[in-house]
């Protein structure tokens, strides 16, 4: 399968399934749509019918020659043959290598949009993980971890930072145990920033190797959907934590992140405010909202959004000639390495080798299906009880995916997320149609820009 | 290649052989919690690809 499609001023050919990446003129661009079903003198014919003089029947016939030699390389029109392999791949026995620990089942703010719905996950208590229950967790992931050595912990929420002693206690205790277990932890948090002070952010340096800083971007567009619970917007409170915290994290890893809505398709701007704030490190995503609510995204929003994503892509662009590079998570790519077929095609890692555990010590699928309760997997006493569901999330891969059969962005996206497909589906092996398209915008994006470094860089030598 | 610039000949079909270790980073968590962002993450392997 190859897709292809113009963006920028770029033709741009992608190859499925060996991920090979070409940059053409529109000669060959015409060709290549033309390739598989016509034979070199039809293909000759509707050349020189669509291009007039422009090109001889030798340059035609030319560059046909050069479309079957990268065909004959395996850069083009390649077979997908991964099927098998990842069937048999998810029939391996699953190790847990990552917890999702929800710190605190509580927040100090009242986001309009919180899938955690201010902490409380469909109706459960305002309640914050004991030491206990996060250490039994830990013991948990370590002894379910198989031979992984990598092992990731998320401190989320609610607000992870209304726990903050029990945080700083847990990463001791993982820390206590590494050399024994023969693991290495990769402690990430997740904030929205309210609670974020000197001695939080010298702990997070020491300890915590990314961190996710919630915000939505203008202050405008933050303070109507980031509320505090007396209905003051939290932009005055937390940037100037955010940028306190961002200047003393030297070269360690963090995000601001945000959420665009219905009511800012005009999220450049946004991405443009945390520019303007020092931000690098910067991640927008779509809020994903059940469509009653009047901030979600509509089907009639795509093309704007498109466009916002262009103009994000353009000034990337720009960004990275001047020296001053921003990194856009959604548009991060990496053409020549990147993660293997497996990972690629195996999905998210949900309800097998990722979980989430709440602040009572229930285990779940992931920090989405948190308080639904047929996704109950079991508890960190007796470990995974619930296998029926585990089995399910393990045959959950791009193809066993009707929607995902024909569609370029798969090796990318995964088949996407479980929850969202289960929140609009109500099966996680369907897909959430409007979350497809903008991950498949972001991928064309993401290409693009690499077209453009490239050519920067060929301009240069 | 005159009308042709491969910006990678990626072989991802090479990766079927040393790959599925499970080391990389999952993806939600990095810095999405809403979607399944996997293509951009790293190997653990790289240097070794």
């Amino acid at each position: 399968m190859v897709h292809r499609y113009k963006n920028n001023g770029y033709n741009i050919v992608l190859d499925v399934a060996s991920g090979s990446v070409h940059v053409v003129d529109d000669l060959v661009y015409e060709m290549i749509g033309l390739y598989e079903e016509h034979d070199r003198d039809e293909i000759r014919d509707a050349m020189l019918k669509m291009f007039g003089d422009a090109y001889s029947s030798e340059e035609i016939d030319e560059t046909y020659d050069e479309i079957t030699s990268i065909k004959d390389a395996g850069q083009l029109f390649t077979e997908d043959a991964y099927r098998d392999i990842i069937i048999d791949f998810k029939k391996r026995k699953t190790v847990v290598k990552a917890l999702c620990l929800h710190m605190a089942h509580d927040c100090n703010l009242a986001c309009r949009y919180c899938f955690a719905e201010e902490g409380t996950y469909h109706g459960q208590k305002r309640e914050l993980m004991s030491y206990e229950v996060g250490k039994k967790a830990l013991d948990f992931l370590i002894e379910n971890s198989g031979n992984r050595v990598n092992l990731e912990v998320d401190f989320f929420g609610g607000e992870p930072l209304m726990n903050f002693e029990v945080v700083k206690q847990l990463v001791a205790y993982g820390r206590s145990r590494e050399k024994e277990a023969g693991k290495n932890f990769r402690f990430t948090l997740t904030t929205n920033g309210v609670l974020l002070d000197d001695e939080v952010t010298e702990f997070c340096n020491r300890e915590i190797s990314n961190v996710v800083l919630s915000l939505d971007g203008r202050k405008c567009v933050n303070d109507r959907m980031r509320p505090a619970r007396n209905g003051q917007g939290s932009f005055d409170i937390i940037v100037p934590k955010f940028k306190r915290f961002v200047e003393q994290r030297g070269d360690k890893s963090y995000y601001v992140r945000g959420t665009f809505t219905h009511e800012n398709l005009d999220f450049y701007q946004d991405f443009l405010a945390m520019a303007d704030l020092g931000f690098k490190e910067i991640s927008i995503e779509p809020v994903v909202a059940p469509p009653s609510a009047s901030y979600s995204i509509k089907e009639e929003d795509i093309a704007a959004i498109c466009e916002e994503y262009d103009k994000l892509a353009k000034d990337l662009i720009e960004r990275e000639k001047s020296g001053k590079p921003i990194t856009f998570f959604h548009f991060k790519i990496d053409l020549n390495g990147g993660p293997c077929v497996y990972k690629r095609l195996s999905g998210c890692g949900s309800g097998t080798e990722y979980l989430a555990v709440t602040p009572g010590g229930d285990l779940y699928p992931c920090h989405q299906f948190v308080g639904i309760d047929e996704f109950k997997l079991g508890d960190v006493d007796h470990g995974i009880t619930n296998t029926a569901v585990v089995e399910d999330f393990k045959c959950c891969n791009v193809y066993a995916k009707d929607k995902c059969k024909d569609c370029f962005a798969r090796f990318y996206c995964s088949g996407g997320c479980a929850a969202n497909a289960y929140q609009f589906h109500g099966n996680i092996l369907d897909a959430y149609d409007i979350g497809c398209e903008l991950q498949r915008k972001r991928i064309e994006c993401a290409i693009m820009i690499k077209a453009a470094l490239a050519d920067t860089e060929e301009g240069d030598s | 290649m005159k009308r042709i610039k491969t910006l990678t000949a990626s072989t991802m079909d090479k990766t079927v052989v040393n790959g599925g270790c499970g080391e990389c980073q999952t993806s939600c968590q990095s810095a999405c919690k809403t979607s399944c962002t996997v293509g951009n993450q790293s190997c653990e392997h790289k240097e070794e690809q």
